[in-house]
């Protein structure tokens, strides 16, 4: 098997609009959440997101380019040029045939549905932009990698809700590993802030009115983001050889599925997921210094992940740190696991812990050590980055520091 | 009305429940229907339709909320008191 590293990281979301300004945040504690802009949002009864502020497309993309990009594959262009050119790969030579993307969303060109719905059943119009198929279908963004950077490889797009990032990351780091690529560029990307959007998560009742606080006794639920972050993941052997700056290494993947319920999260398939991880990378718990909580700030998923983190690090959970960064960008659902791996990046590069801002009060039903509200300086070795999905479906990733 | 009421909030609790609205006491609990959470927020959105209310209710501190959910009396009283607000308003 062949060790998978990572050499490039780009971003966008309601923090900043790279990885630079998103670290900062992070390290500020800074909250990217506030009031939601756009049309209709008066009619919604949760009106506040991690929005992309003053989004101007039209500074990083031609008229050509902007018919045929929703939103969301805008946000992955972005986040992927800074992580092309942070790698310093070249895909135009014969490295494009042993290259590939793997990508996750939940619901792909979101705001192109929500458009064109309107001018079909709300003006009654007969007709829409002939683009509005090849916009909104969810392997879009992968797609569009593969032409900008030649990518001639495997490329597709994985779809599990709010796992989707972290199973498309464990599938290219899977690729890697194998010997079927030799870089991947792969996270994940959403972009569903709109009425459409969030109306039709409103009737869940799990979204909060006022603010995302993970872990918080006083949580009252989630809040979305948007936004994109993607990574090289390259084969260390090809990355070592061309002395390429080497930001962690992906050391082990699992998933598990809860075959429970529909939207209730399991602690059993949460705790195998973890477990199944640090056995992949050979980890034993008490090796893991941070682990990035899936955290979304809702009844359920906090007390349950809680839970299963302590079942699966024991006598070790005690000292284990654990934050939810959802706090600061919003849950960016099918792109979340992939903006949050860059808190997991921080930690072992730079020896800085993430804080879980929105933290008022402890909550006795999750008596971890959850960074409340300031970031912390701390050398760790690996981290865990967890994703928990409706479905059942659970994905979790582990991290080392650089070899 | 209250009685009118009554049986449509019966009703759809029944129907939500798959039981013969016969079989509802106003005793009974959402958990004595068989009604989990998915349950309850289609039953929420199920009177909200029928009443043209809208029902106060997060699944994240259901304690907090002001619409009692602690029995079907109960429920029947705050739609009750939702329908009587939206006609006043």
């Amino acid at each position: 098997m062949r060790r998978v590293v990572i050499t490039g990281a780009g971003t966008i979301n309601a923090l900043a609009r790279d990885v630079p300004g998103t670290l900062a945040a992070f390290r500020e504690g800074r909250c990217g959440i506030g009031p939601l802009e756009f049309r209709d949002v008066e009619r919604l009864s949760i009106q506040i997101g991690g929005q992309v502020r003053d989004w101007n497309p039209e500074q990083h993309f031609n008229r050509q380019q902007l018919v045929i990009y929703d939103k969301f594959t805008q946000f992955t262009l972005l986040a992927a040029r800074e992580a092309v050119a942070q790698s310093g790969l070249n895909f135009d030579g014969h490295l494009g045939y042993e290259a590939g993307v793997v990508l996750g969303t939940a619901g792909g060109g979101v705001n192109t549905w929500d458009e064109n719905y309107r001018t079909v059943y709300e003006e009654g119009k007969n007709r829409v932009h002939p683009f509005v198929v090849p916009r909104l279908m969810n392997n879009a963004a992968a797609s569009h990698l593969s032409m900008e950077f030649n990518l001639r490889g495997p490329v597709f797009t994985v779809s599990t809700a709010c796992a989707s990032s972290n199973h498309a990351m464990g599938q290219a780091f899977q690729m890697i590993r194998a010997g079927q690529c030799k870089a991947v560029l792969t996270g994940g990307s959403e972009s569903m802030l709109c009425f459409g959007g969030i109306k039709a998560w409103e009737g869940l009742r799990v979204m909060s009115k006022d603010a995302c606080r993970p872990f918080s006794l006083n949580r009252n639920g989630m809040v979305q983001g948007e936004g994109a972050a993607v990574f090289v993941f390259e084969d260390y052997e090809h990355a070592a050889r061309r002395g390429a700056e080497i930001l962690a290494e992906v050391a082990g993947f699992a998933m598990t599925s809860d075959a429970g319920d529909i939207v209730m999260p399991s602690q059993q398939g949460a705790a195998r997921a973890m477990a199944g991880a640090l056995r992949d990378a050979g980890l034993a718990p008490d090796e893991v210094g941070y682990i990035n909580a899936h955290g979304t700030g809702t009844a359920a998923n906090d007390r349950t992940e809680c839970a299963a983190v302590a079942e699966v690090f024991g006598a070790a959970a005690d000292r284990v740190m654990i934050s939810s960064t959802k706090a600061m960008h919003g849950h960016l659902i099918g792109g979340t696991g992939a903006v949050e791996l860059l808190a997991c990046i921080m930690a072992l590069r730079d020896g800085v812990i993430a804080p879980t801002i929105g933290h008022d009060e402890p909550d006795p039903e999750c008596a971890l050590d959850v960074v409340p509200n300031v970031a912390r300086m701390a050398r760790v070795k690996a981290v865990l980055s967890n994703a928990f999905a409706f479905g059942g479906l659970n994905a979790v990733l582990a991290l080392r520091a650089a070899p | 009305m209250t009685q009118n009421v009554t049986e449509r909030v019966i009703a759809i609790l029944a129907d939500q429940a798959m039981m013969d609205p016969a079989a509802i006491r106003l005793e009974d609990t959402l958990a004595d229907l068989g009604l989990d959470s998915l349950g309850l927020v289609e039953s929420l959105f199920a009177l909200e339709e029928a009443f043209d209310i809208s029902v106060p209710f997060n699944a994240n501190e259901p304690a907090k909320s002001d619409f009692d959910l602690s029995s079907v009396a109960a429920i029947i009283a705050a739609v009750e008191g939702l329908v009587a607000e939206a006609r006043a308003a």
